[in-house]
């Protein structure tokens, strides 16, 4: 049985069901609330769930048992002198070691959990980053939506930020530095784009098996790194386009990667009507549609950076997203072969197995 | 005394208690006052720089009230939340 956490405009959705067929709502947890992101750590499996209220502000959640109450994990807050309240939480990752965790969110900002995920403090090296009065926020805000973690080395992590760029730490947090050559930004004017840190990463993973090479999807561009984020090549050719949100790694494949194309990033829906995963076996060099019981027709969807994920790993990985129009789609064999596990559901913000 | 009513999530932050009495001059110190005397409603209604959160509606009796607004003795601090979303 799959379960599967799906984060919507309107609360938190535990679907299950079994690769092939229709999933089933389970639980719904913060009916009425928009959850931004939701997840399980699998070391402890705890739930975590990012809520932002219209009304209450960001906030974290974690549980035990989703059948009982969720807790407000505390710490979660700027500081007072800070000139504007947090914005929003985008991710929550497990680190490399045990009770740790990070948390991503807007403005900008990297919070870290010792103690299983319960308190958090915000990780004061990177909010006094010096250049961040000059940072810009892509249209969904500040958001670091990625944090990548090194396996078994806690001292390495590489964040990426709409619209900051790639951040890489060689000391556990302690001090940061960029990670952005080779990016190429069309949306700024051609004499500011050597020297821009406006750059907006829409997605960054590392290859755990290979874990100096990480894949973006970037707002127009999709790059791979082999030196650990340091430096950047494109590997969008062959894709109907370089825009797109989310990306998706088989953790047992350093040479592999999945997108989901959108036009551009004026028409942010899937190409001419038709809904297609694009899969690369060689570490960008080809692309190979993936599409088989995905919708082809008048299907003009769009899916969020957090839609995407993955279940294990090779021929028969699990595959989930879902889109803001309400489907969520499943595949059973690494995208082979795609089935319709929901429909009807609110504006889909997060997709991830538990 | 102030009295200061609540409304569902907040009320169950409050430990269930739909009407707290409280000290202050001002919206902003009944408030302060309320996340004092129960923890859980901080970050909820005030922001982290001392703010009523923008879609939070703060009513003195029958009229608008902000951070800065004096309150009588008898004053009653309704905490709504505004008719906005989608």
């Amino acid at each position: 049985m799959t379960e599967l956490l799906v984060g919507t405009k309107k609360g938190l959705f535990v679907l299950h069901g079994e690769p092939g067929a229709a999933f089933e709502v389970g639980t719904r947890a913060f009916a009425g609330e928009p959850v931004e992101y939701a997840m399980r750590d699998q070391r402890t499996s705890r739930y975590f769930a990012c809520v932002t209220s219209a009304f209450y502000g960001p906030k974290v959640f974690y549980t035990d048992d989703l059948g009982g109450e969720w807790e407000q994990a505390a710490g979660v807050e700027l500081p007072e002198d800070a000139e504007k309240p947090l914005e929003r939480l985008w991710t929550v990752v497990p680190a490399e070691t045990d009770d740790h965790l990070f948390a991503g969110g807007a403005p900008g900002v990297l919070f870290e959990s010792r103690d299983g995920g319960a308190n958090w403090e915000l990780n004061k090296p990177f909010w006094d980053q010096p250049t961040r009065p000059d940072w810009s926020p892509g249209a969904g805000g500040m958001c670091m939506h990625s944090i990548a973690t090194w396996p078994g080395d806690p001292s390495r992590v590489a964040l990426a930020i709409s619209a900051v760029g790639v951040w890489l730490t060689d000391d556990g947090g302690q001090t940061w530095r960029h990670g952005n050559k080779g990016m190429y930004p069309r949306y700024m004017p051609e004499e500011a784009r050597e020297e821009t840190i406006t750059l907006c990463v829409h997605n960054m993973h590392r290859a755990p098996k290979r874990p100096e090479r990480l894949f973006m999807q970037f707002h127009g561009g999709v790059y791979r790194s082999d030196d650990a984020g340091e430096s950047w090549a494109s590997i969008a050719g062959g894709l109907p386009s370089d825009f797109g949100f989310p990306m998706v790694l088989d953790p047992d494949d350093p040479d592999s990667a999945y997108v989901i194309p959108l036009v551009a990033d004026m028409d942010r829906v899937t190409p001419d009507g038709r809904v297609r995963v694009y899969e690369t076996r060689d570490a960008g060099a080809t692309w190979t549609e993936r599409g088989d019981g995905l919708p082809s027709d008048n299907a003009y969807l769009t899916i969020l950076r957090q839609a995407f994920c993955s279940d294990d790993s090779g021929p028969n990985m699990g595959l989930y997203f879902g889109a803001t129009s309400g489907d969520v789609f499943g595949s059973g064999d690494a995208g082979a072969t795609w089935f319709t596990a929901a429909t009807k559901l609110p504006p889909v913000h997060s997709v991830r197995v538990a | 005394m102030v009295t200061v009513r609540l409304r569902a999530p907040l009320s169950e932050l409050a430990g269930g208690r739909r009407e707290v009495e409280l000290e202050g001059i001002t919206v902003l110190d009944v408030l302060r006052a309320l996340e004092h005397e129960h923890p859980g409603v901080k970050g909820w209604i005030l922001d982290e720089q001392g703010n009523i959160r923008e879609h939070i509606n703060v009513f003195v009796n029958k009229e608008y009230g902000r951070e800065g607004t004096r309150l009588g003795p008898d004053a009653r601090v309704h905490i709504i939340p505004a008719i906005s979303g989608g």
